[in-house]
């Protein structure tokens, strides 16, 4: 049988306010343990939680990012349970009124786009963590965490295999950094993801049984766990048996899922609105307000590189993909405005190729290139320009990788201005005609690629400093002679 | 001294005829004195009351006081001190100091009033006798066989046989009223959202208020400008405008219109009580006032209501005293799962563990609807009653509590019983609005019976006005109980 995935996510994203979302505690990462950690955060007796606008309007961005509705009224609702980490016993979050609600957004497989519904998204509170280890036996607290905002992201049950929840993820994290309510970093666990993955066969209507994979914090291992489920599943389906609905962990090292709880075991959280925090109502003008401030977004700005730098779909698609790399994008055409959008395809060549691959070889960030945006506009100005080959500039770009200066003192310096004296050219030339008279007469035979042999010949004489084009028109021109 | 008016003893402190510490030292030694019999205060601690009476008393050399600097004011042990313990009656909470203080505490040192020590009360304010705190019973100072009624029983008492100036109380669903009209003093709490409840511990957050009780109207007037106050702090904490509450106190009271709901009484009220109540009402008639029948059709389930909601969110509020961060631990268990239950069974007496059991059901699946949400419904039902009513009268009154002080142990095993005791005073939490009770006679047996005023929303300066004509008319407020 021909099986179908479903999968649908939950994504936690860390909404980036200084300070926590029902006290003013410090949200840094990174402290030594409950030291970001106020009687609020602690729930001490008597004292109250009191919302952070921050993150509402955060919250409300991402709505009206996603085409949602932002509800002028939602509620906070209590989720009760015990747990060492959770100081409260419940954790405040939004349960029946949500305070984003029905958006949507594209996303890009291969060349396919895709739709994905956006259910809703609610604010809450993260608990803080457990530390099991070098307790001697026992479990410490760490409630640095405890109360931090967290903007929960559920998805509709669109996505149809591990690509297309990957690619949904990728879109999130891209997207909420673009608004700048989330810093992405996923090590440090500010955008994490559960999947609801189930099977079908193919054609059926009726979604099969899920299992929520809890707690992924790379779209590596997103991948890995949905992959994993998946086979999990069809071979539990096709030997006759059955999925049990159940909350499941993805084991990293094991490069496995494993039963967590079951539907039966799951608790009761006792919902019920927090009458500690009223009805939060959002006023028209409040949120047009926020929609004021929304950025330029991912597909906005696609569309506009098209358009003003006239780059193809995929490019404007790669370029913009994340904030950072746009934005250096964009700092890079800024620096070559003095010769317009004309050279777009070429820079844009340079950080999708060139650029990306040694960050990607050293393992940086696109906000850490030691080669910064003005230093590459102003090679790629030096090959706009015909100073240099695109070849030479590679040589060049390496030279400033590795801190030797700007492209203009790193030419001068090495020498490795193109030659485009056709003098000197010319007696390279015939140098060259003069000591290869068998592929003269190869290309006289009809054999075009004595020509490249040739040409070859001319630029290592040159010491590759001489225009290409130049030297193969000069060339055809003393063989036609 | 110990029967003079917030007013007098200002005058008194401002003259220079007494100091805080003599007034301070005074009440110290009446508690010294009588506290073992009434066990009306928790913690007292003389030295910290008289570095703050001896900073009161540089205030008013230097000519800075405010009226209550200088006033020793007994605080409920619900409103966290720094420095102080504050037990809510528990033993779970036996040892806990707040690393802060309640706003309503702020409020009061800020004012230079004197803590003079923290009083007894219901564990986590739930009961209507004050004999479910771990710290035992308070007796009332009329007679010492009888409950003092509660949550706010240890402030009551305290009042009542002069222990302090004044007090402070929380209300929930009569915790200032029925323990005030059961001792006869005055006490009020105000429309929700008046007192911040930051530093106030929660049993039932959107029935919680804070309020003064003292010997007479014109005291909680004073106490209550203090207390008052907008909080960011507390999310239900209103921003209104500061008002002072004792700006109508001198009003005549004709044309005034008091609602008299029929079904207050009705079965269930004790004859003596509603004599005492009729009498209080003729003298209104004599200040000016007229009455008129009114109808509360819903009071009938104000009770039902309140028992699902309040321990609906008890049992939520009550859920971080699990002996991980602070509090009491039962002191053997072998896991998680045992730690909390021996310590939440060892640590909470049987009138919370109750509630909370009852607030669990009542919020789990498959019951929520039936209970949690019906009861929302109703609760707002019996809101509505009170805005139609409003539009007949000025203010409401009734009695209290359906009878006088019952005796200890009387009702502590029948619940019912004992919850029966706050029909009164319950749909006024749950309508949000202010209510008191202030003192109108005796019953049968020698004991205070309470007369309940109940306003309209934020109109505390107009039942604080009808409270005090009446107290310039009569002395019930001024009576205190004969003591050793």
């Amino acid at each position: 049988m021909e099986w179908e995935t479903v999968i649908g996510l939950e994504i936690h994203a860390q909404l980036s306010t200084a300070s926590k979302i029902f006290s003013g505690a410090a949200t840094a990462y990174g402290a030594a343990p409950n030291t970001q950690a106020c009687a609020v955060d602690i729930a001490l007796p008597g004292v109250l939680p009191v919302m952070n606008k921050g993150a509402v309007e955060r919250a409300v961005k991402f709505g009206l990012a996603i085409g949602a509705r932002v509800n002028p009224e939602s509620v906070f609702a209590r989720k009760n349970y015990f747990y060492p980490d959770l100081p409260k016993g419940y954790q405040i979050s939004q349960f029946e009124l949500p305070i984003v609600e029905k958006g949507e957004i594209i996303i890009q497989v291969g060349d396919v786009e895709k739709v994905v519904g956006i259910t809703r998204a609610h604010l809450e509170e993260d608990a803080g963590k457990s530390l099991h280890e070098d307790f001697h036996g026992k479990t410490g607290v760490d409630l640095n965490r405890a109360s931090t905002p967290l903007l929960e992201i559920v998805s509709e049950p669109d996505m149809r295999g591990s690509d297309e929840a990957v690619a949904y993820a990728k879109t999130i994290h891209s997207l909420v950094q673009y608004l700048e309510i989330c810093d992405g970093n996923m090590q440090e666990g500010s955008f994490r993801c559960d999947a609801n993955v189930s099977v079908r066969p193919r054609g059926a209507e009726k979604f099969g049984t899920r299992c929520e994979i809890k707690n992924l914090n790379s779209f590596r291992f997103l991948e890995r766990a949905i992959e994993y489920e998946v086979v999990r599943q069809i071979d539990i389906l096709e030997s006759g048996g059955s999925i049990t609905q159940e909350t499941r962990l993805y084991d990293s090292d094991k490069d496995e899922t494993r039963a967590m709880r079951s539907k039966e075991e799951a608790f009761d959280y006792r919902y019920f609105p927090d009458p500690d925090l009223l009805p939060m109502k959002l006023s028209a003008e409040m949120i047009a307000e926020i929609k004021k401030t929304l950025p330029e977004l991912p597909d906005a700005k696609r569309a506009r590189y098209m358009q003003q730098f006239g780059l193809s779909r995929y490019d404007a698609g790669v370029l913009t993909a994340t904030k950072a790399m746009a934005a250096y994008f964009e700092d890079v055409m800024k620096g070559m405005q003095s010769v317009g959008a004309a050279n777009a395809k070429t820079a844009a060549n340079w950080v999708m190729g060139d650029l990306a691959g040694v960050l990607k070889r050293d393992g940086l960030e696109i906000t850490h290139s030691p080669v910064a945006a003005d230093k590459l506009a102003g090679l790629v100005l030096r090959i706009a320009d015909n100073t240099i080959s695109n070849k030479i500039g590679k040589d060049v770009f390496e030279a400033m990788w590795a801190g030797e200066g700007d492209a203009d003192a790193i030419i001068e310096k090495k020498g490795l201005k193109q030659i485009t004296d056709s003098g000197a050219i010319e007696a390279i030339v015939d140098e060259v005609l003069a000591a290869n008279p068998k592929s003269i007469e190869e290309f006289r035979a009809g054999k075009e690629r004595a020509l490249n042999a040739l040409v070859g010949q001319v630029m290592k004489g040159s010491k590759g400093k001489a225009n290409p084009q130049q030297v193969t028109d000069l060339l055809k021109k003393k063989l036609a002679e | 001294m110990i029967n003079d008016s917030l007013k007098q003893l200002s005058a008194a402190l401002a003259a220079k005829k007494i100091s805080s510490r003599e007034l301070t030292q005074s009440f110290l030694d009446r508690i010294a004195q009588l506290n073992p019999t009434f066990n009306a205060f928790i913690t007292v601690d003389a030295e910290k009351s008289l570095a703050q009476a001896d900073a009161a008393d540089r205030r008013i050399a230097q000519g800075t006081a405010g009226p209550l600097t200088g006033i020793p004011i007994a605080q409920k042990d619900i409103f966290c001190a720094k420095t102080w313990r504050t037990t809510c009656g528990s033993k779970m909470l036996a040892n806990f100091i707040a690393p802060y203080d309640a706003q309503v505490i702020e409020h009061f040192n800020a004012a230079g009033a004197v803590n003079l020590g923290k009083t007894n009360m219901d564990e986590f304010a739930m009961g209507s006798s004050n004999e479910t705190s771990f710290f035992g019973a308070v007796k009332n100072p009329w007679d010492a066989r009888a409950v003092p009624g509660g949550s706010s029983g240890g402030s009551a008492a305290a009042v009542a046989a002069r222990l302090c100036a004044a007090a402070t109380g929380t209300d929930t669903g009569g915790s200032i009223r029925q323990p005030a009209a059961l001792t006869g003093i005055t006490g009020i709490k105000p429309t929700y959202g008046v007192v911040s409840r930051y530093g106030m511990i929660a049993f039932a957050s959107s029935l919680d208020q804070g309020g003064p009780m003292a010997k007479s109207a014109e005291d909680c007037a004073l106490l209550l400008n203090t207390m008052a106050g907008f909080d960011v702090r507390d999310s239900t904490s209103l921003d209104r405008p500061v008002e002072d509450y004792t700006r109508d106190l001198a009003q005549p009271l004709a044309g005034l219109k008091i609602g008299l709901p029929k079904e207050y009484f009705a079965a269930g009220l004790a004859p003596d009580v509603a004599q005492a109540v009729q009498a209080a009402i003729a003298e209104y008639q004599k200040l000016g006032a007229q009455t008129v029948e009114i109808s509360l059709p819903n009071t009938q389930l104000s009770i039902p209501v309140y028992y699902v909601l309040a321990p609906a969110e008890a049992s939520s509020n009550l859920s971080r005293y699990d002996g991980v961060r602070y509090g009491y631990r039962a002191p053997e268990y072998h896991d998680l799962s045992d730690m909390y239950k021996k310590t939440r069974a060892q640590g909470f007496g049987a009138e919370v563990k109750r509630r909370i059991l009852i607030g669990t059901y009542v919020l789990s699946a498959g019951y929520y609807d039936a209970y949690y949400l019906k009861a929302q419904k109703l609760r707002r039902l019996i809101a509505q009653d009170f805005t139609a009513a409003f539009k007949q009268c000025d203010v409401i009154m009734g009695p209290t509590s359906p009878t006088t002080a019952f005796n200890l142990g009387e009702k502590s095993d029948d619940p019912v019983s004992m919850y029966l005791s706050d029909i009164y005073t319950i749909a006024v939490n749950l309508a949000g609005l202010p209510g008191m009770s202030i003192p109108v006679g005796f019953g049968a047996n020698g004991r205070p019976v309470g007369l309940q005023i109940v306003g309209n929303y934020f109109a505390e300066a107009k039942m604080l006005n009808v409270a005090h004509q009446y107290q310039l008319a009569t002395d019930w407020h001024a009576r205190m109980p004969t003591l050793p």
